[in-house]
């Protein structure tokens, strides 16, 4: 059912995106290049280098030119898909890199929301159906809690538990098999089912499931309690009273409650969608989970400004389009939403 | 009188009391270091890599370090990035808010609309890379963390701001003359100041986290200051090899600060909430 | 022959600040066809006595005493298995507010239809009935297919009649229908529901502040205060009679076209239900009270045929 009136508000929400973008690269710019240091000695971590090789250098990566050429440069190469090379390795294109790890972050990110979503929203619907109200104001303490739980802590702990005393699941990287597996899409867990080869299913998943459930317990705290306040406000509304009136199963009732619920829990996913891709940098780097997160990181250890950048901008475009797919799942559930 | 019933009701509650008494535990450990500390933090005290016991009360880190001393002197550096960060951004997040909830037009929409983009933006991510470009101390993480924070206050305070226009903005038309700046301050502030205690302190908390995790990346101090984040990270190839009071300590510490924190900011909104039945 | 038959009911709730009497000692008979009204202010428990006709009164209140029996079954005693079957088939409720009773979420058809279906019709049938009773409320077919919100409040009022009369109960409980519409489409709404009573033979419990509307369109009136019944008769004998000082405040507080006066209003407050006055309730906003009023709860006297009256004037 492709309204017109729909594909309009896609469109004009992806267009928005793009000054979010803009702000964000400009900021980043600004920081990276403004700031006093030449950024080739900082990423060489050296002063000693001849002069003319340094002038070489820069010359290579374009650093002589002045400042809003090389800002606009970036920019329109960055559309035809140039992201630059990197700077530590010398003519590496930054490109490449960052689709070879795009899925796997991805996945983690994937993972996780259907971890906290069967945590918290799981936990807030058995609260509400609840009797004591006790039982609920732990749930609801507990969702506080666990929302600050330091990620690497919690990673850690859990990787030494199941991988070095119990010895249950690996300790990193997202495959053991090694060899004749060849990805589709890059997630996994998903191209092991679409070539429906369950041993390296099993596999990967293994693997994932300790960052993802890690990532996954903290991003659920706030869940706990949206699902938890939400239901008991929707169990005793008029609307439930009326359906009640007319006879309708308990069991059926729970379920029209549930869908007026998913109504805040999509919008608070949306809201909270940065909150995850930071946490997903965080645990990609506790776990050594090779995705954008991890690259990230080693590019800011080695002062790799122009990777740097690149993933910026990168991550800035991920937010904007998740948030865009978020407004459109809600506009689906809810058939009050106009646009 | 009422402030003083106020103050009552206010430790009365439980989840302020149980995080104030854990903040404060922590800011004790930091002011009162020295005394407490059994050894020094950057020097050996001991065997490396000993588990906690009597001698060594969280047992020793890879160069022979007591991990206690560690964390009790980390609580120093966590502490002074966060107040100064938190400082930062709520000084200037708060002014941002005011100027451009006060005067509208060109300057608040373009205003709302950088603080909107930086908002939405992951704050780790943007704190890593600010962290990056500074170079890595303690003072520029703060200062990293309060860049990433200042949208927070500007938009809640703006917000509030934008309100109480509209309900005073009449009367103000009636009383003739124009409404001086003093004014509107006087009355913006209280109502600001109860959403600012929930703000703070949920912020704080964050702080605490961002802290952590930029340490856990290196990006705050230099061996040897002791820092927790920085300490889970540099113990890091040692916990799985099964040091595990290496992580863990640091770890709880992170964690217990920052749901102290989170406790109060929980209180504060249970009270205002109550408040406005 | 009686439909419904409501015996002593008494109904309270347990709350923090205390236990509210919401229904004291309430019982009437309802025939078929028949159209009783029951007024009184808020907080005079007609809504809970309405939701009590249907055993859904919510926490934290409580249906202490008395019987509700729904063609030779106390419904009060009926197991959840039972009650769900009889709610919505013979026994059915159009609630007061129309924005919220429908779910927002789902077309009309769909939440149509799933009661349908809950009460054991079959999908094919439930198709037609839903428009068969659509056209009897007023409404065209294509309302099937909208979502509640694409619709007026009279419209969704509509519907939800449609779907209070789809399984011809005996007994439909109306708790202010129209309070929440605008005047035109109320009297379009009660025109609806006199022909509902006309066409299906349903008796209707009309639950309303308004004892102008109850004048104009009930054949009997029960008046309500503080939980207990002041009066019970039958509409023109009430006109014409009017004997509890509270009615006769009522009737006073409504405002009329060639009155040269303002309409005078009952002074005092409703009485806080934790903490009911002894003896009969209304006495202390009552200029008739004696002192056997300020002790004794006034028995009810039937002051005529069939019209009772619950006051110590009349004793």
């Amino acid at each position: 059912m492709l309204k017109v009136g729909l594909l309009r508000y896609t469109a004009i929400r992806a267009l928005m995106i793009i000054p979010t973008v803009l702000i964000l690269y400009t900021l980043v710019f600004i920081v990276l290049r403004v700031l006093p240091g030449n950024p080739v000695l900082a990423a060489l971590g050296t002063k000693n280098i001849p002069e003319e090789q340094l002038q070489a250098l820069m010359r290579e990566l374009g650093l002589d030119k002045p400042l809003y050429v090389q800002y606009f440069d970036y920019l329109v190469n960055f559309i035809k898909g140039d992201m630059g090379k990197s700077m530590i390795i010398r003519g590496r294109p930054i490109a490449s890199d960052i689709v070879d790890k795009l899925p796997a972050t991805l996945e983690l990110s994937i993972w996780s929301i259907i971890f906290s979503l069967i945590i918290g929203v799981g936990l807030g619907y058995l609260g509400a159906r609840a009797r004591s109200d006790r039982v609920k104001a732990i749930i609801r303490l507990t969702g506080s809690i666990v929302f600050v739980i330091f990620i690497p802590a919690l990673g850690l702990s859990l990787q030494l538990l199941f991988s070095k005393y119990l010895g249950l699941l690996p300790t990193g990287g997202r495959l053991s098999t090694t060899g004749y597996f060849k990805p589709i899409t890059g997630i996994y867990t998903l191209d092991a089912l679409l070539r429906l080869d369950i041993p390296v299913f099993i596999d990967a998943l293994k693997h994932i499931v300790l960052p993802a459930l890690t990532l996954g317990l903290v991003i659920s705290g706030p869940y706990m309690r949206l699902t938890l306040n939400n239901m008991e406000e929707i169990m005793e509304s008029k609307m439930i009273e009326a359906y009640r009136a007319r006879g309708v199963r308990d069991s059926k009732i729970l379920r029209h409650a549930f869908r007026h619920v998913l109504v805040p829990v999509t919008t608070y996913t949306g809201l909270q969608f940065s909150l995850l891709m930071g946490g997903a940098v965080l645990t990609e780097t506790t776990f050594n989970w090779p995705g954008i997160g991890t690259y990230l990181v080693d590019k800011v250890m080695y002062r790799d400004y122009t990777a740097i950048q690149a993933v910026i901008i990168i991550f800035a475009i991920i937010v904007g389009l998740t948030s865009l797919i978020v407004d459109i799942l809600y506009a689906l559930i809810d058939p009050r939403v106009r646009y | 009188m009422m402030r003083a019933q106020s103050i009552f009701t206010i430790l009365k509650n439980k989840y302020i009391a149980t995080g104030l008494i854990i903040v404060l535990v922590f800011v004790f450990m930091a002011i009162l270091a020295d005394i407490i500390s059994p050894y020094s933090p950057v020097d050996p005290a001991g065997p490396p890599l000993q588990p906690p016991s009597r001698d060594y009360f969280m047992g020793t880190d890879n160069l022979g370090r007591d991990v206690f001393s560690r964390i009790v002197y980390g609580s120093r550096i966590m502490l002074m990035i966060v107040a100064i960060a938190v400082a930062m951004s709520g000084a200037i997040g708060t002014m941002l808010g005011l100027i451009s909830g006060y005067l509208s037009g060109l300057l608040d929409r373009v205003l709302s609309f950088i603080m909107d983009s930086i908002y939405a933006f992951p704050s780790l991510i943007l704190a890593i890379s600010l962290s990056v470009a500074l170079g890595a101390s303690p003072i520029n993480a703060a200062i990293a963390i309060a860049v990433v924070y200042v949208p927070t206050y500007f938009r809640m305070v703006r917000g509030q701001v934008l309100s109480i226009k509209n309900e005073t903005y009449i009367e103000m038309a009636k009383a003739l003359g124009l409404p001086s700046i003093r004014i509107v301050l006087k009355h913006i502030l209280p109502h600001v100041t109860r959403t600012l205690m929930v703000v703070f302190s949920m912020n704080s908390a964050d702080a605490i986290l961002t802290e952590a995790a930029l340490s856990f990346m290196g990006l705050t101090v230099q061996p040897p200051t002791p820092d927790w984040g920085f300490d889970l990270y540099k113990g890091r190839g040692f916990i799985l090899l099964g040091y595990w009071w290496i992580m863990l300590f640091p770890g709880l510490s992170i964690t217990l600060l920052a749901v102290g924190f989170a406790l109060i900011s929980e209180g504060v909104s249970t009270l205002i909430t109550a408040r406005k039945r | 022959m009686e439909v419904l038959t409501v015996n002593d009911l008494w109904v309270k709730y347990y709350t923090i600040s205390g236990i509210v009497s919401a229904v004291s000692g309430v019982s009437f008979k309802l025939r078929k066809s028949e159209m009783l009204a029951i007024v009184g202010e808020s907080g005079s428990g007609k809504s809970t006595l309405g939701l009590a006709l249907l055993n859904m009164v919510p926490k934290p209140g409580r249906i202490e005493r008395g019987e509700v029996i729904l063609d030779g079954v106390n419904i009060l005693k009926s197991s959840p298995r039972e009650i769900v079957k009889i709610r919505g088939s013979r026994i059915s409720m159009v609630f007061q507010d129309p924005f919220t009773t429908l779910d927002p979420l789902r077309k009309i058809v769909d939440q149509f239809e799933e009661f349908l279906i809950e009460h054991g019709v079959d999908k094919t049938r439930a198709r037609s009935i839903i428009k068969e009773y659509l056209e009897a409320v007023g409404l065209p077919e294509r309302v099937m297919y909208s979502y509640p919100h694409q619709l007026s409040g009279g419209q969704k009022q509509r519907v939800s009649i449609a779907m209070a009369i789809a399984l011809n109960p005996q007994v439909v409980v109306a708790d202010e229908p129209t309070t929440a519409l605008d005047v035109i489409v109320q009297k379009q709404i009660m025109d609806l529901v006199d022909s509902i009573k006309e066409k299906y033979k349903s008796s209707i419990v009309l639950i309303t502040h308004d004892l102008a509307l109850a004048l104009e369109r009930a054949d009997t009136v029960m008046v309500m205060y503080g939980g207990n019944i002041m009066e019970y008769a039958g509409k023109t004998e009430l006109y014409g009679n009017m004997k509890h000082p509270y009615t006769r405040g009522l009737f006073e507080a409504l405002p009329r076209i060639l009155q040269k006066t303002l309409p005078k209003s009952l002074p005092g407050n409703p009485p806080d239900l934790r903490y009911p006055p002894p003896g009969c309730i209304f006495h202390p906003r009552c200029e008739f009270a004696m002192e056997k009023c300020k002790s004794e709860k006034p028995p009810l006297i039937e002051v005529s045929k069939d019209h009772i009256v619950a006051c110590h004037l009349y004793g």
